[in-house]
């Protein structure tokens, strides 16, 4: 009688782990690649990290050449994201500049511009052609607009006094009434 | 009379022959000065970034904004001033690395059309994909393969098979219920 047993030669266990690894790292990497890409940006009512901003010479925050966040806790800030090359941007430049000629009086509020991707010169150009003295500056390696998850410029953000985010405005403010609308409760708050 | 003649022709003759050599000597730094207009000029065009030199970087970088567009081909009117950075830089004597490098910093790596470290990027995907390969390949033979050619009734004469404790308990309380 012929009987066949089957031959004990298969993968080394050590193998199979590595392949499995691998496998369910590729798995959350793509994963966590399409959440990243279907959330859109930070929504309102989450707590914004610390990040800092480096400033254009002229568009500095009190003095300083860098701006961060957890310095203007306790302030409602107002992060505007922009760039030369964007016309939208050009829509609402001129009553963002009202707006904060409104508002820094009170020092409550404090409006930041974040220049998306943009060269220095052409920056400047276009800060000068609509009077912008808020503190701007460019944003690094687009750390801070990857933060941010934008979708484009411009987009706005206001924090409120404890760093939580209340309210995104994707696209151009077409009034000072909107801003308005916006940051009067978040200081009445 | 004759004295004043001879002092007119002697002033004469010296008026040609130092006019032959002004207009010698005229012509000669004429031809210098054309000579160094030209070379300055051709000069000044060489160290001139042309649209080839900034293309030749600008092919390297992608566009920040309209992503898997390169800067050279990029139509925006951003990645217009983009080419104009990277013209500038080359006119103050930037190199290629320095150009890519202020890129990297301004717009983040994303830019680059190669990655910082390009060894460990395409190393460890290589790598994966060799290992896989092989498994799959082994895990293949296996299946073609199954079978072994001993015949348990023949190498149970010619030599007792190490068994497993467990296997062999388990045969004899087998056997028992039989």
């Amino acid at each position: 009688m012929t009987e066949y047993t089957p031959q004990r030669r298969g993968v080394p266990l050590w193998a199979q782990i590595i392949v499995w690894v691998f496998l369910v790292a590729l798995l959350v990497i793509v994963a966590m690649g399409l959440r990243r890409a279907q959330q859109g940006t930070v929504q309102p009512g989450q707590k914004i990290d610390n990040f800092t901003l480096t400033l254009f010479s002229g568009y500095e925050y009190e003095g300083k050449t860098e701006v961060t966040m957890n310095e203007l806790r306790g302030k409602i800030v107002v992060i505007n994201f922009w760039a030369s090359w964007c016309k939208p941007c050009e829509q609402e430049a001129a009553e963002l500049q009202e707006a904060w000629e409104i508002y820094e009086p009170t020092g409550e509020v404090v409006f930041i511009g974040a220049d998306y991707v943009d060269t220095e010169p052409e920056a400047r150009v276009y800060l000068k052609k609509f009077g912008i003295t808020f503190p701007n500056g460019p944003d690094l390696a687009t750390k801070i607009s990857q933060y941010f998850r934008i979708k484009g410029v411009p987009e706005t953000y206001f924090i409120d006094r404890d760093g939580v985010l209340q309210y995104v405005q994707v696209g151009p403010f077409t009034s000072l009434g909107q801003f308005q609308s916006i940051i009067d409760p978040l200081i009445n708050q | 009379m004759n004295m004043t003649y001879n002092t007119i022709k002697l002033r004469i003759t010296n008026y040609h022959e130092v006019s032959l050599w002004d207009k010698l000597l005229l012509a000669i730094l004429i031809a210098l000065a054309f000579t160094l207009v030209i070379s300055s000029l051709a000069l000044a065009q060489d160290s001139f970034p042309t649209d080839d030199d900034v293309n030749k970087i600008a092919k390297q970088l992608y566009c920040p904004v309209c992503e898997s567009t390169p800067l050279d081909v990029c139509p925006t009117e951003a990645c217009r001033q983009w080419r104009e950075v990277i013209r500038t830089m080359l006119a103050d004597g930037k190199s290629e690395a320095e150009i890519k490098q202020h890129f990297a910093t301004q717009y983040g790596v994303r830019v680059l059309n190669v990655p910082p470290n390009p060894w460990l990027t395409y190393f460890v995907p290589g790598v994966a994909i060799l290992i896989g390969a092989l498994m799959l390949m082994r895990g293949f033979q296996m299946w073609k393969k199954p079978l072994v050619a001993e015949s348990v009734s023949d190498k149970d004469e010619a030599e007792p098979v190490q068994q497993d404790e467990y296997i062999q308990k388990m045969e004899a309380e087998l056997r028992k219920r039989k």
